[in-house]
C-alpha cells in the first residue's frame, strides 16, 4: 500500500522538502492568476497561514510566483489556506484608509464534510471515513457537478480532496468570482434540500411539483441508493435503524405494515422493496403529501449536505489545493471525474511517501542531472522540481490540474482578446463591408 | 440635489412633462420631481407617506401578504391617505404627490443602515402591492416604459422546455406557458426565485413566467433604490443646510404620526402607590424594565430618566408626584435629599416644563426609543426587543411567566425586526387576548390600552369585536377581563373617566 507510515511529528522536517522541491509553484501560480486578464489578481489575493505550534497568520500576500515560492519555502506553513482578491494588497490592509479596504472577487466554493452525515451513515464518525461511507462524496461530487455546469452554466470546476474527511468544489469562472454575497448564498440554497440540525427528525420534505434540479439529483441517488444505503449501510438491518427510518414515515397504517411485514421479511432489499411499494400505492389515494416517503428516505440518507456558510462569504478562507493536512499527512489533491468510481482517498498520496518516492534515484537519471546542470541555475531549478514531483505519486494529480488549467486558459485567451483585440474585430468588420461596398 | 432646490421658490410647473410623468399608475422614481411646493405640502406629503409605509409594514407582519385581509387594509389605508389607486382617471394629484412623498422621504431615510434597510424594505413591499394590482397589459407597458428589456424566450423554446417549465413554477400551466411571455435573465438577476428554488435554470439563465415577473422588477427596484439612497446621504448635508428643511426632516425620521401624549389628561389619577402594580400590569416591557432596575438600584442615568420620567408624565403623574417619586427612589440610593434638589430635581422639572410643544420633552415614541440613543453598559432605557440580547430577553420573558411558545413567537419577530410588533405580541400575551386591537407605536398608548382592557370599559366599536371574540374563545377572552375588571375597578377608581373621552 504506498502510504507510507505517516508521522505527524515528522512534518517540520518533510515540509521544507515539500516545499522546496514538490509543491507545484508554476501551475500555482498560473492558476491563480488567471491569464493575467485583471491587474493584480494575484498579488491582491489573501493567503493564510497556520505555523508550527498553530500560529495563524492572515493577510499575506506575494507580487511574483518567486515571492510566493521564497516565503513559502521560509515560513513552512503547516497549512496554507487561500482567501478573496481584495482591492489592495492584503499584506498592506493596515496602511490602506479604513473601510476601503475591501474584498473584491473570490472563486464560489463548496465543503462537503462527511461528519455532516454522522446522523446517516453507520460504517464511522466523526473524522473517519472508509470506503463504504466515500460513496457519500461520489454522489455529492455528480449531483453538485451537474448542477453547477447545467443549471448555473459554469465551466471549470476544480474539486479537490481535502485530506481527511471531504472534498471541496472551486468554481472558477468569471463570473462565479464575481458573484456578490446574495448571489453565493442563493446558489448554496438551491442547493440544499437536506435542512434542519438535531431536533429535525424529517430533513426532506418534497411537494408537488418536484422541481427538475430534485428529479436530476434523484436520479444520481437512485443509481447509488440500493447498494450503499441497503446493502452497505445495512439500514434496514438491525431494529435500531430501520426505526430510524421508520421515524421518517408520517403515515401510522405504512409504519404498523411495515413494522409487521418486517417481523417476517430480515433480507433488507425485500424491506425496502414493501416500503417502496407502499408508498407507490399511497399515492393513488387522494390526500396531499406522503407520496414521496421513499424519495425522502433516499435524499435523506445520499443527499449532499453542504455548509451555506462556507460558500456564502466573498472573504471565507478555505484550505489551498496541494496544502497538506497535517493530521492525516495527505495531500489535498484534485479530483479527476473521468475516474471517479475508481478514486481512493486511501490511496491518496502522503507527504512521507512522496518525500520518501524523491529519495529514491533512478539510473539514467544521474546521468541527465550531469549534463543539464551546466545551464542557468534558475532554469536548472525548475525543471528540477518539474522531474521531481513526476517522479512521486503526485505526478497524476499534478496532470489533472494541468488539464483543468489547459481548459481555462482557452477562455482566458478569448478575454484577452476581448480587451485589447477590438480592433481585430472591427477591422474585419470593416472589411466585410468593404466586400459588401464593391460587389 | 437637484430637489433641494424645489424648496426654493424658482421654477414654474412644467406643464406638458408633469403630465407624461404621471400617465402611469405606478412609477419607478428614477426622475426626482421638478417643481416647487410650499413647506405645508412638504411636510404632509410626508407624514402621509409615513403613515402609508407603517401599515404596509404593520399589515404585511400580522397578515401575509398575499391574504385576502392583507388586500382590504392596504387598499382602504392607500384611499384614505389619497395615493395612487388602481389606475384611476383622474389620479393625477395622487400620482404627484406618490412621487413627491417618496423622494422627500428618502431624504429622511438616508443616513443609517437601520433607516436604509427598513425604508426598502416597506417601499418595495408596497411596489410588489400595486404591481401585482395591475392589469397584465398595464404591466407589461410598465415593463416597455422603463425599458426593462427582459429577453424573452422563443416559442420553440418554450415549447421544448414546457414540462420542466411546469414542475419549476408555481401556478403555472401548459397554457399559460404557450399564451403569455416566459423570460429569460441571468440566475444573478432572479435570486429570490433561485434562493427557493422557485424557477427553471438553465446554463446560468433563469426562465421565469409572466407572472412571477414582479420579483424580477422587485430585485431590479430594490438595487436602484438601494444605490439611489447612497447617492442621497452623500448629498444630504447640503439640504439639511436648509434651517427650513432640517427640523422636518430629522423628525421624520424619528417620525411617530400618532398621538404624542404631551398633554396630558387626567392628571393626578394615579396614585404613587399604584406604579408598582401597574408596572407589572400595564407598563410595556421598556418601562417595566426601567422602573425596576430603578427601584434596584435607586437609581438611573439620563437616557433612563428620560424615557421614563416622561412616560409617567405621560400617564397622568403631577410635577408634585414626580418630584416625590424620583426624590424617594434617588435618596434610598447614594443620592441624599441635598444633592437631588440640587442636580436631579432641575431636570424633572424641565420634562414638565411649560415651553409649549417641544418634542424633547413629549414622552419617547416607539420609533424613537428604538432608533435613538442606543444604551450602552450601565443603562437601562431603549427597547429591549431592540437592544437585549436575545438570550437575556428570553429569561427576562420567562421571569414574567410569559409562556415559551409565547416566548418562541415573540423571538421570531425580533429576529424579523419588527420589535414594536413583538411588543404588541407581549402585550397579547400578558393580557391574554388574542389580538390588541391597535397598532403599537408608544408606550403610552401600550398603557392606556392596557388600562382599558383591564378596566373592561370600551367604547362601542370594540365592544361589538369583544362580544364577537367571546363568542368563538369564551374561555380565554371574557373571563380574565371580568376577574380583573372588578379588581381594577377597586385598584383604580375613577380612572374609568380617564377613558371616557375616547
Amino acid at each position: 500500500m504506498p502510504t507510507s507510515d505517516y508521522d505527524p511529528a515528522c512534518l517540520p522536517d518533510l515540509l521544507p522538502l515539500y516545499y522546496r522541491r514538490l509543491f507545484p509553484f508554476s501551475q500555482y501560480y498560473r492558476w491563480l492568476s488567471y491569464g493575467g486578464v485583471s491587474k493584480n489578481y494575484f498579488q491582491n489575493r489573501e493567503f493564510s497561514f497556520t505555523l508550527k505550534d498553530d500560529i495563524y497568520v492572515r493577510y499575506q500576500s506575494f507580487t511574483t510566483q518567486n515571492e510566493l515560492e521564497k516565503e513559502m519555502q521560509k515560513m513552512v506553513p503547516y497549512k496554507v489556506d487561500i482567501g478573496a482578491v481584495y482591492s489592495h494588497r492584503p499584506s498592506q490592509h493596515n496602511v490602506v484608509k479604513s473601510g476601503t479596504f475591501q474584498a473584491l472577487e473570490k472563486e464560489l466554493v463548496f465543503d462537503i464534510d462527511m461528519t455532516d452525515y454522522d446522523d446517516v451513515r453507520r460504517c464511522c464518525s466523526a473524522a473517519d471515513i472508509c470506503s463504504k461511507c466515500w460513496t457519500l462524496m461520489i454522489i455529492a461530487i455528480r449531483i453538485l457537478d451537474r448542477a453547477l455546469r447545467e443549471d448555473f452554466g459554469f465551466h471549470h470546476l476544480l474539486w479537490v480532496y481535502s485530506g481527511r474527511r471531504g472534498v471541496h468544489c472551486w468554481v472558477c469562472d468569471d463570473a462565479a468570482r464575481k458573484l456578490s454575497v446574495a448571489a453565493r448564498s442563493a446558489v448554496a440554497e438551491y442547493l440544499s434540500l437536506v435542512k434542519g440540525g438535531e431536533e429535525t427528525l424529517r430533513k426532506v420534505v418534497l411537494s408537488d411539483p418536484i422541481h427538475p434540479f430534485i428529479n436530476h439529483s434523484l436520479s444520481v441517488v437512485e443509481r447509488y441508493f440500493q447498494q450503499y444505503a441497503i446493502v452497505e449501510q445495512d439500514i434496514l438491518g438491525s431494529k435500531e435503524s430501520v426505526d430510524k427510518v421508520l421515524a421518517l414515515l408520517l403515515t401510522t397504517h405504512i409504519k404498523k405494515d411495515l413494522t409487521i411485514y418486517y417481523q417476517d421479511e430480515k433480507n433488507p432489499m425485500k424491506r425496502w422493496d414493501r416500503l417502496c411499494a407502499l408508498v407507490e400505492h399511497k399515492k393513488s389515494s387522494i390526500k396531499k403529501g406522503g407520496q414521496y416517503f421513499d424519495k425522502e428516505i433516499m435524499l435523506q440518507y445520499c443527499y449532499p449536505r453542504l455548509d451555506v456558510n462556507v460558500s456564502k462569504g466573498v472573504n471565507h478562507l478555505l484550505k489551498s489545493p496541494f496544502s497538506v493536512h497535517p493530521k492525516t499527512g495527505r495531500i489535498s489533491v484534485p479530483i479527476d471525474l473521468k475516474e471517479l468510481n475508481t478514486f481512493d482517498p486511501f490511496e491518496v498520496p502522503t507527504i512521507s511517501l512522496i518525500c520518501e518516492e524523491l529519495e529514491r534515484p533512478t539510473a539514467d537519471e544521474a546521468e541527465e542531472d550531469d549534463v543539464k546542470d551546466k545551464e542557468n541555475e534558475q532554469e536548472a531549478g525548475e525543471r528540477r522540481r518539474i522531474r521531481d514531483y513526476k517522479r512521486t505519486s503526485l505526478a497524476k494529480y499534478v496532470k489533472v490540474f494541468d488539464r483543468f488549467l489547459e481548459a481555462m486558459a482557452r477562455s482566458w485567451k478569448g478575454e484577452m482578446l476581448k480587451k485589447s483585440g477590438e480592433l481585430e474585430t472591427s477591422f474585419s468588420v470593416f472589411l466585410t463591408f468593404m466586400s459588401f461596398t464593391y460587389t | 440635489r437637484q430637489f433641494y432646490q424645489r424648496a426654493r421658490r424658482r421654477k414654474k410647473l412644467i406643464g406638458n412633462f408633469q403630465n407624461d410623468l404621471y400617465d402611469q399608475c405606478l412609477q419607478f422614481y428614477g426622475q426626482p420631481p421638478l417643481e416647487n411646493i410650499s413647506l405645508t405640502e412638504f411636510e404632509t406629503f410626508a407624514v402621509e407617506r409615513l403613515k402609508l409605509l407603517k401599515t404596509v409594514e404593520n399589515v404585511g407582519v400580522s397578515c401575509g401578504k398575499s391574504s385576502e385581509q392583507y388586500t382590504k387594509k392596504l387598499d382602504a389605508e392607500i384611499s384614505s391617505l389619497n395615493f395612487p389607486h388602481r389606475g384611476g382617471i383622474s389620479e393625477y394629484e395622487k400620482r404627484r404627490k406618490d412621487h413627491i412623498s417618496h423622494f422627500i422621504l428618502r431624504l429622511a431615510y438616508c443616513q443609517t443602515e437601520d433607516l436604509r434597510r427598513w425604508f426598502i424594505q416597506q417601499e418595495m413591499d408596497l411596489f410588489r402591492y400595486r404591481f401585482n394590482c395591475l392589469h397584465s397589459k398595464h404591466k407589461t407597458d410598465f415593463l416597455h416604459k422603463n425599458n426593462l428589456k427582459y429577453e424573452t424566450v422563443s416559442a420553440e423554446e418554450k415549447k421544448n422546455l414546457k414540462d420542466k417549465l411546469i414542475a419549476s413554477s408555481y401556478g403555472l400551466s401548459g397554457t399559460k406557458v404557450e399564451e403569455h411571455d416566459v423570460y429569460k435573465v441571468p440566475f444573478q438577476d432572479a435570486l429570490d426565485l433561485v434562493r427557493t428554488r422557485k424557477v427553471y435554470l438553465l446554463a446560468g439563465n433563469a426562465y421565469i413566467p409572466h407572472h412571477e415577473i414582479v420579483t424580477i422588477v422587485l430585485n431590479d427596484f430594490r438595487t436602484r433604490l438601494s444605490k439611489a439612497l447612497a447617492m442621497t446621504a452623500r448629498s444630504l448635508p447640503a439640504v439639511q443646510s436648509d434651517e427650513r428643511l432640517q427640523p422636518l426632516l430629522s423628525h421624520l425620521s424619528h417620525a411617530y404620526v400618532g398621538q404624542d401624549y404631551s398633554i396630558q389628561k387626567n392628571i393626578g389619577k394615579i396614585s404613587l402607590e399604584q406604579i408598582d402594580a401597574l408596572s407589572g400590569k400595564s407598563f410595556p416591557l421598556c418601562m417595566r424594565h426601567l422602573h425596576k432596575a430603578l427601584r434596584e438600584n435607586h437609581h438611573l442615568r439620563h437616557g433612563g430618566r428620560m424615557q421614563y420620567g416622561l412616560f409617567l408624565k405621560g400617564i397622568g403623574l403631577t410635577l408634585e408626584q414626580a418630584l416625590q417619586f424620583w426624590r424617594s427612589e434617588f435618596v434610598k440610593g447614594k443620592v441624599d435629599a441635598d444633592k437631588f434638589d440640587k442636580a436631579y430635581a432641575y431636570s424633572v422639572r424641565h420634562m414638565f416644563g411649560k415651553e409649549g410643544k417641544r418634542t424633547d420633552y413629549t414622552p419617547y415614541s416607539c420609533m424613537k426609543v428604538i432608533l435613538s440613543n442606543p444604551p450602552s453598559q450601565g443603562d437601562y432605557h431603549g427597547c429591549p426587543f431592540r437592544h437585549s440580547d436575545p438570550e437575556l430577553l428570553k429569561q427576562k420573558l420567562q421571569n414574567y411567566k410569559v409562556s415559551p411558545s409565547g416566548i418562541n413567537q415573540i423571538l421570531e419577530l425580533v429576529k424579523g425586526m419588527h420589535y414594536q410588533l413583538a411588543c404588541q405580541k407581549y402585550f397579547e400575551l400578558t393580557h391574554n387576548v388574542e389580538d390588541a386591537g391597535f397598532s403599537l407605536n408608544h408606550p403610552n398608548q401600550y398603557f392606556t390600552e392596557s388600562q382599558k382592557l383591564l378596566n373592561g370599559g370600551r367604547d362601542i366599536k370594540k365592544e361589538v369585536d369583544m362580544s364577537q371574540r367571546s363568542q368563538e374563545n369564551p374561555a380565554s377572552v371574557t373571563h380574565p377581563s371580568q376577574a380583573n375588571s372588578k379588581q381594577a375597578h377597586e385598584e383604580m377608581g375613577d380612572l374609568d373617566s380617564f377613558f371616557q373621552d375616547e
